[in-house]
């Protein structure tokens, strides 16, 4: 089954797409059965796809540049995407489930600022990491509920509280700067987990995902995700509680924002107002990468995984060679492009003979069926 | 069957997963904290080295004041370190936020960087990062944002007070030295920014007929800053005067004031660079403001690095050295060099500058 | 469409009077929700500072939304067709650097050929992503935000460290943003112009209207024989057009160009949008409603910095008042459905 939409019904017309949001636009292409066969095949050839990626990634960093398979590149590497990878886990979910969470990087900074500001207070720590867990799930939990009670679209829902968060951040901290956090804290940037070059950050994304692969990918509770982000009209006759399950997913993506925040307050020891803006379109990138598909209804988290992988590897090994630092964002963007492409070549170049024959026969797209044309 | 095809997805994701842990966990070193990889200690020898690789990282890319300040072309921090015979790199992220910043400190690390010239985008967000440069005897000068508790010298484009007073001296004669003034900054975090109105508060007690109504924020942004300009003038209709420390800001703060109705109602000062402040000079919409060379800043900060990571500058208060055509600076108080005080642009001056 | 037979009125009830109709119809217009809000968010604002309504704030309100309202135009016509085009702050600057560029001195083209520099290097971008999702079939929030990345990164190599300054525009460049008619600024005019040249476009003609088809029902719209690779083809290449010509109006208004021009955009158009009514899922909304919509949000920037408001709550405030325009907006709808729902059942259609 090929990654696209009108498999149904399979005709040469073009399709526009639809953003996250609208569950019903769609006539259930071949995806929607079981999760067996259905969702296997066309995981494993992103997946597939993925790790060709990553070890093209991997051979292009090494040989233009000797110090990227070292442990002190990769423990860098991972510390400067633990956080991203956090919250790209839920945001694969949400996405799968049909919406889309842009806040994320603004929950991050309120918590960032709530911790800073608590902390200044002389607040026991502990008590805080509570309070900031509270404020990102009150976070989510107001995405929710505007999405799935009021029923506004989640990609306007989360502009907005993009906007707000951040402005909160702002209230709390106001120009200051928190940057006294202790040791054992911060050392979160510096050292690794013991007997492991890796990152607490990145061990912490590890564990997670396993946590979320196994909900996705073996729990009743991850087939329903699938099955709204296929046809959330369906999936609410067929019994499920889309409006719970969503508002969980936004609940548990703002507590990864908190989480992630606070991890990104004491790798940076600073609590200040902006922490983590320009974050959000990041993880969204990442996880198109990942091969979820914005339609909903596709994705999985070893996808997650890669895509965190081939992101974070390709920026670094860029880094360490001598390239134009100014032409980063090009190679993000094509990345993304190329990523969405390949899969889709033989189509692609399938639409295209199509495109080029109906111009040449200088016919006029025919309609699946020969309706007469009707005039407006 | 089927229930085991039905976990397949889990169960790629698990292999591919628990298959990079492994990679990971295993790989080289092993030990708990990151191995230095080849970097060539830059300091100690009596003898200046040459042939030292040294990174210039400013606050973000493709930003024209710091494109002046470290370009080679115009003089700036990459001239001074090939003048000595090393070899500099530009490098940095796009955002100007400490995330994207500290990458490319850690690559100039990895790549065996001798020394570090760097503009903070943060004041301490950069410290973990920074304090394992010099722990690994990598020298840290800062130029134009400090970040006072994690680098070897900071290289000061004018002294904070001397900004802070000029300014308002400079703004108090337009006006007569009575009257309402604003400031328009830039974000209401920046460092150098509030330490700056910090004297222009203290030196505002001088003049009791003047009066700072209101400090409103334009962060860096040319469209933010038109806004709040825009506000204060409409808040304030009596204001006499803005003071703008920030190029962005005074650029926008001059393309309101140009108009029949608040030119020379409304004075202008601030930090401009001359090229971009011409046409409102010559058209009479500002009368002077001030700024530092930022090139000379550059090549200052450059020539400081290349000899602490040469070896021939010692870092401590009272050396002195020479950094070429900028003559010779002394190190003061709290390891910082001062570069010099402020030029004012006026219309007599104003065509005499390429910056 | 069901036959309609002549209404069956019940005895004693009373016949439409013609103000009721007219009624009727205002509360019908969905405008009408955001252009309530403008107005008491504008009465109260001007209540407490009588300056917020001085003719030079007016012309600078006007002319920070003009931009934004052009922006919102062409994010309306993709929008309504159930796509999203997330690149218009990225094709912004492009365009604002390059045509800046050639408005200067040094070139001296004439100004008409500025616009249409700036039209081709939008419709250029529009075209690209146009492409992508027609023939490519992908997804249009992923083909726009590739090209947010890729558009700003050629942007940034192609401005280096570079900026264009007022000084080396030829005068009558950057008084295009300045000139007024009677205190209302000819940019507002213009743009204002355009708008309803857009929304006539869109109401009138069919390939206007397949737009709303295409985005209400994709299927049906293909089965009914809209030709709908060529209307949402032609619908990215108006809105990166748009967006290039805003690009010149914003070089001509800030002056200044680097390459951060246009940064984040984006997201204040999208919210913009939503704002002005016009649904996120494509099927309905009107350009004016978007274009108000873009009023409305700077007339909030506008009103918080005049009021003076600590600028520590600028965002929060911005942010809390953008959701509370889709919940507004959402209620209200939601209201009318019902009220339009119970009146034709009461009329026994």
């Amino acid at each position: 089954m090929e990654h696209d939409v009108d498999a149904a019904t399979g005709n040469a017309a073009m399709t526009p797409e639809h953003v996250p949001g609208d569950g019903a636009g769609r006539t259930g292409g071949g995806n929607g059965r079981g999760g067996g066969w259905g969702r296997l095949r066309p995981a494993m050839r992103w997946e597939t796809g993925l790790v060709v990626v990553v070890i093209a990634i991997a051979i292009m960093g090494s040989s233009l540049s000797p110090q990227f398979l070292t442990a002190n590149n990769f423990f860098n590497l991972g510390l400067n995407n633990g956080e991203i990878a956090i919250m790209a886990l839920p945001m694969a979910l949400i996405i799968i489930s049909g919406e889309i969470d842009l806040s994320v990087e603004s929950t991050l900074g309120m918590s960032s600022a709530v911790l800073g500001v608590l902390w200044a207070d002389h607040w026991p720590m502990l008590a805080i990491f509570v309070v900031v867990a509270v404020v990102g799930a009150l976070a989510g939990a107001i995405n929710g509920l505007l999405v799935t009670r009021v029923g506004l679209p989640s990609l306007a829902v989360t502009i907005g509280t993009l906007a707000l968060y951040r402005g909160i951040a702002l209230i709390l901290l106001g120009p200051r700067t928190v940057a006294n956090f202790p040791t054992i804290y911060t050392n979160v940037g510096i050292v690794a987990i013991p007997h492991t070059d890796l990152p607490y950050s990145i061990g912490i994304f590890i564990v997670l995902a396993v946590i979320f692969a196994i909900v996705l990918h073996a729990t009743p509770f991850g087939r329903s995700i699938y099955a709204m982000g296929d046809n959330a009209e369906a999936a609410m006759f067929a019994g499920l509680r889309v409006k719970r399950i969503k508002t969980t997913l936004f609940i548990v993506s703002g507590v990864a924002s908190a989480l992630a925040g606070v991890l990104f307050t004491f790798r940076l020891n600073t609590a200040v107002q902006d922490n983590g803006t320009g974050l959000s379109l990041d993880v969204v990138a990442i996880v198109l990468l990942a091969g979820v598909s914005i339609f909903g209804g596709k994705g999985s988290i070893g996808g997650v995984f890669l895509a965190v992988l081939a992101f974070a590897g390709l920026q670094n090994a860029l880094l360490l060679t001598n390239f134009n630092q100014e032409a980063t964002g090009l190679v993000t963007g094509g990345l993304l492009l190329v990523s969405v492409f390949v899969p889709n070549a033989a189509m692609f170049v399938r639409s295209i003979r199509r495109a080029v024959t109906r111009m040449t026969r200088r016919m006029p797209s025919e309609p699946a069926l020969s309706m007469p044309r009707k005039d407006t | 069957m089927r229930a085991l095809l039905r976990r397949a997805p889990l169960a790629a994701s698990t292999l591919v997963v628990a298959s990079a842990v492994a990679v990971a966990a295993c790989s080289s070193s092993g030990s708990a904290t990151p191995s230095s990889s080849s970097s060539s200690s830059g300091s100690g020898s009596s003898t200046a080295k040459t042939g030292l690789k040294i990174f210039v990282i400013p606050k973000n890319l493709g930003n024209p004041y710091f494109t002046t300040a470290d370009s080679k072309g115009t003089g700036g921090a990459l001239a001074a370190i090939s003048a000595l015979g090393d070899s500099g790199t530009e490098t940095s992220g796009t955002a100007a936020t400490s995330a994207s910043q500290i990458p490319a400190i850690q690559a100039a690390i990895t790549k065996g960087a001798n020394a570090l010239v760097v503009s903070a985008t943060d004041p301490t967000a950069l410290c973990p990062t920074l304090n394992g440069a010099i722990k690994r005897k990598i020298p840290v000068v800062t130029y134009d944002s400090d970040a006072p508790s994690c680098r070897s010298l900071f290289i000061n484009q004018a002294s904070t007070s001397a900004i802070g007073t000029s300014e308002v001296d400079l703004l108090a004669k337009q006006i007569g030295d009575s009257g309402e003034i604003g400031i328009v900054s830039a974000a209401a975090s920046a460092t150098n920014q509030n330490a700056w109105i910090g004297y222009m508060k203290t030196e505002l007690a001088k003049y009791p007929k003047i009066k700072l109504v209101a400090t409103v924020y334009g962060n860096d942004d040319p469209a933010t800053a038109t806004q709040v300009t825009q506000g204060l003038l409409e808040q304030y209709p009596n204001l006499k005067g803005i003071i703008s420390p920030t190029t962005v800001g005074i650029l926008a703060a001059a393309g309101v004031l140009d108009s029949a109705k608040y030119r020379s109602k409304v004075m202008l000062t601030g930090l401009g660079t001359p090229d971009s402040m011409k046409k409102y000079v010559s058209d009479g919409t500002v009368k002077a403001f001030e700024l530092w060379n930022p090139a000379n800043l550059g090549y200052l900060a450059g020539y400081a690095a290349a000899d602490i990571a040469g070896g021939s500058l010692k870092v401590t208060q009272g050396a002195t050295f020479t950094a070429g055509k900028l003559g010779q600076f002394t190190i003061g108080a709290d390891n910082t060099v001062l570069l010099g005080p402020p030029t004012v642009f006026d219309s007599a001056n104003i065509n005499n500058f390429n910056f | 469409m069901t036959a309609t037979l002549a209404p069956h009125r019940e005895p004693g009830s009373p016949a439409p009077a013609s103000s009721r109709r007219l009624a009727d119809r205002v509360f019908r217009i969905r405008e009408f929700g955001i252009v309530a809000v403008l107005v008491v968010f504008v009465a109260v604002t001007a209540s407490i500072q009588s300056r917020f309504l001085s003719s030079t704030n007016i012309q600078f309100i006007l002319v920070d939304a003009t931009i934004f309202a052009l922006l919102a135009l062409g994010e309306t016509i993709v929008v309504i067709s159930r796509n999203v085009d997330l690149s218009v702050g990225s094709v912004l600057g492009l365009s604002a650097f390059l045509t800046a560029r050639l408005a200067s001195n040094t070139h001296g083209l004439p100004l008409p050929l500025v616009f249409l520099a700036g039209i081709g290097i939008g419709l250029l971008c529009g075209i690209v992503n146009g492409l992508m999702v027609t023939i490519g079939r992908v997804p249009s929030l992923v083909v726009t935000l590739a090209t947010l990345y890729i558009i700003r990164g050629a942007d940034v190599l192609i401005v280096g460290g570079g900026q264009v300054v007022p000084s080396s525009y030829y005068p009558s460049f950057l008084t295009i943003s300045k000139a007024t008619v009677a205190g209302i600024p000819d940019l507002a005019i213009v743009v204002a112009v355009v708008i309803a040249g857009g929304a006539y476009w869109l109401r009138t003609y069919r390939s206007g209207r397949e737009l709303y088809a295409i985005g209400s029902n994709p299927d049906a719209a293909r089965l009914a024989g809209i030709p709908m690779g060529r209307r949402v083809f032609t619908a990215f290449a108006l809105s990166g057009a748009i967006a290039g010509v805003a690009g010149v109006l914003w070089a001509s208004r800030y002056g200044t160009v680097d390459s951060t021009a246009g940064t984040s955009y984006e997201l204040q158009v999208v919210a913009a949008v939503v704002v002005g009514g016009v649904a996120i899922f494509g099927g309905s909304g009107s350009v004016v409603g978007a274009a108000i919509g873009a009023l409305l949000l700077q007339t909030i920037n506008s009103a918080l910095y005049v009021l003076g408001v600590s600028p520590n709550w600028d965002q929060a405030i911005a942010g809390f008042l953008l959701i509370l325009a889709i919940v507004l907006d959402r209620l209200i709808s939601l209201r009318l459905t019902a009220s339009l729902r119970r009146r034709s059942a009461r009329r026994g259609a």
